[in-house]
């Protein structure tokens, strides 16, 4: 296991070393010279632009430059708020807990909601309740998730009153007022996984069911909830448990969007209004640290593979 | 005819034909084609055309799906919306697909540090989220439709390098393709005639449900207004105005967000009846 674990590391480093590579590049995507965007009012003005451009090193080779905001990256220095005018580093840690108490929510609500729809649907297989789970899947899969938030926000907020629109409070300020103002949104936010987890966990299930070993067991006599419970669930969960934890980072996507929708000050809304403001470093902060978020729970979900499969622990 | 005659792709076709989910979902998307290209003459109202005397007015004999802020009508808009986010549904991932396959295939066929190269690659975008890396690249090349559909290109990219990849592998250790080797083939014509053929099966089961998560990010970037730019009509810019009413007027809100489920449902639909129906064990799964 050490072994693999150092090549699995080593797979990792080039991957991260060409996105930083890629996440540098976008800034030569945009179109005109940063310099007259920073320098705003004083766009005019020679000195102004060139002590813009010797500060950010834009008169140096790309090379050089990339070398120096790699170097920077690397030391956990991710660049300057040109609007903000703070660290972009103290700016994505200051909204991540916003959105991972939303990220944490909405997965509860996807497994919850995913996994039993899936045993279920796999259990009674080309019945109506499978017909049903997998409409409601498909559902999940085609519904736009801004479009349900506001649908949701229609009916729960103006319609009905229960909950607040937008906002959010803090778990720490005030717990309930927390959940009523993160529910809606979290809801939205996991029905598209759920509605994934749900087909992984009913194509693992019939995978499961149609085993040897599930035959062998209802062949000497065992009760089918011993059988579906006992040997075909918790063989069919391995492949679901590591794709459950890539699918933390399709949350991240959502959240962008969701969070816009309900006005919730997390990541998602950092780079939204970052890209409104032309907010370059901002941008390129966030994106990078998705990847390193997602190249991260992608290192777990094989470790967790690894861990729970005992016929991969001994090769 | 016994199916044992039939060749591969008729028995796809009639099993595809067969399916009925996947054919609701082909009409859905014909219908919506037909919309499309059909705008200029079946819209009621000019899309574009503001009213001071019917402004935020409910759904009527008049305006079926009712008014905007500007007292345009909705339907009308529906409708020419219908034309941004196919085309840029399907324009992204053909160009996707352009940019990918070429691409998965030389990592494939060629094998070392191509390979290796062009494999890290394609994982180090896949490792951002899919909408994030659009709505970066989109913000990067600045407002524009036309951008909004490149940056979705791009972003989509990956998967079919992957896909291709992955199937220029497997075909590349079967013997026919050992004999075109032996014949004295070059690389690149084994690759055009002998591999690519093989996987577009796959290929086009992928690029279906591509084009519904295409639509869904040409909806998202429009929605927060690194798409189609006002006034010009697209179901994610309306949805984004709509938001802003949502107390006065929420049929605003409705009927954009509809189409955009209903057409990404159809693609849904019909890439899971096509992945069903070319999948080469049995009559089903």
């Amino acid at each position: 296991m050490g072994i693999w674990l150092l090549r699995r590391l080593g797979q990792v480093v080039p991957t991260l070393l060409i996105l930083s590579f890629l996440i540098f590049g976008l800034q030569q995507l945009m179109p005109g010279d940063p310099a007259l965007v920073l320098a705003g009012e004083e766009r005019g003005n020679p000195e102004v632009l060139a002590q813009i451009r010797a500060e950010l090193l834009l008169d140096r080779p790309l090379w050089e430059q990339y070398l120096h905001w790699l170097s920077r990256v690397v030391q956990g220095d991710f660049g300057f708020s040109w609007r903000i005018r703070m660290p972009v580093g103290e700016l994505i840690l200051e909204k991540l807990p916003v959105t991972f108490q939303l990220g944490a929510m909405a997965f509860v609500i996807a497994v919850v909601i995913g996994v039993p729809m899936g045993i279920l649907s796999a259990v009674r297989r080309d019945r109506p309740a499978d017909w049903m789970a997998n409409g409601v899947a498909l559902f999940g899969i085609s519904v736009p998730n801004f479009w349900l938030g506001i649908m949701l926000m229609l009916l729960f907020s103006v319609e009905l009153g229960w909950l607040p629109p937008s906002g959010y409070v803090p778990l720490t300020e005030d717990f309930w007022q927390s959940v009523a103002t993160t529910i809606m949104p979290a809801f939205v936010l996991g029905t598209g996984v759920a509605a994934v987890l749900m087909r992984h966990t009913r194509a693992a299930m019939l995978h499961a069911l149609s085993q040897d070993y599930v035959r062998t067991a209802r062949a000497k006599g065992l009760r089918e909830r011993v059988v579906v419970w006992k040997h075909a669930l918790r063989n069919a969960l391995i492949p679901v448990v590591t794709l459950g934890t890539i699918e933390f980072g399709r949350l991240l996507s959502g959240a962008v969007l969701t969070e816009h929708i309900f006005s919730i000050p997390g990541f998602g809304k950092l780079i939204v209004d970052a890209v409104f403001n032309r907010d370059y470093p901002v941008v390129q902060g966030v994106v990078l640290a998705t990847a390193l978020i997602f190249v991260l729970l992608s290192l777990v979900a094989d470790i967790l593979y690894m861990a729970i499969n005992p016929r991969l622990r001994r090769a | 005819m016994s199916p044992a005659a039939e060749s591969p792709g008729r028995r796809a076709l009639r099993r595809f034909l067969r399916h009925r989910l996947a054919m609701a979902g082909l009409v859905v998307i014909v219908l919506f084609v037909l919309v499309a290209a059909l705008a200029p003459w079946i819209a009621p109202a000019d899309p574009n055309a503001t009213s001071w005397t019917a402004i935020r007015r409910p759904p009527s004999a008049a305006h079926w799906f009712g008014t905007d802020e500007n007292g345009r009508d909705v339907l009308s808009r529906v409708i020419w919306g219908a034309r941004a986010s196919l085309m840029a549904g399907v324009i992204a991932v053909l160009s996707a697909v352009a940019i990918g396959v070429p691409i998965g295939l030389l990592a494939g066929l060629a094998g070392g540090w191509t390979d290796a190269i062009i494999s890290r690659v394609a994982d180090a975008m896949l490792s951002v989220p899919f909408l994030i890396l659009a709505i970066a690249l989109a913000a990067f090349l600045g407002p524009a439709l036309e951008n909004a559909m490149l940056a979705i290109a791009i972003a989509a990219a990956p998967v079919f390098v992957r896909l291709a990849r992955g199937m220029a592998l497997d075909a590349a250790s079967t013997d026919w393709v050992e004999a075109a080797r032996a014949l004295g083939n070059p690389p690149w014509r084994i690759g055009a005639v002998h591999v690519a053929p093989n996987i577009v099966p796959a290929l086009m089961v992928q690029a279906t449900l591509s084009i519904a998560e295409a639509i869904i990010a040409e909806a998202s970037l429009s929605f927060l207004g690194l798409g189609m730019q006002p006034p010009d009509p697209s179901w994610g810019s309306m949805l984004n105005s709509a938001q802003r009413f949502l107390v006065q007027a929420p049929w605003l809100a409705v009927f954009p967000g509809l189409a955009i489920f209903l057409v990404v449902l159809a693609f849904n639909l019909a890439g899971d009846g096509l992945r069903d129906a070319l999948d080469p064990r049995g009559e089903r799964r």
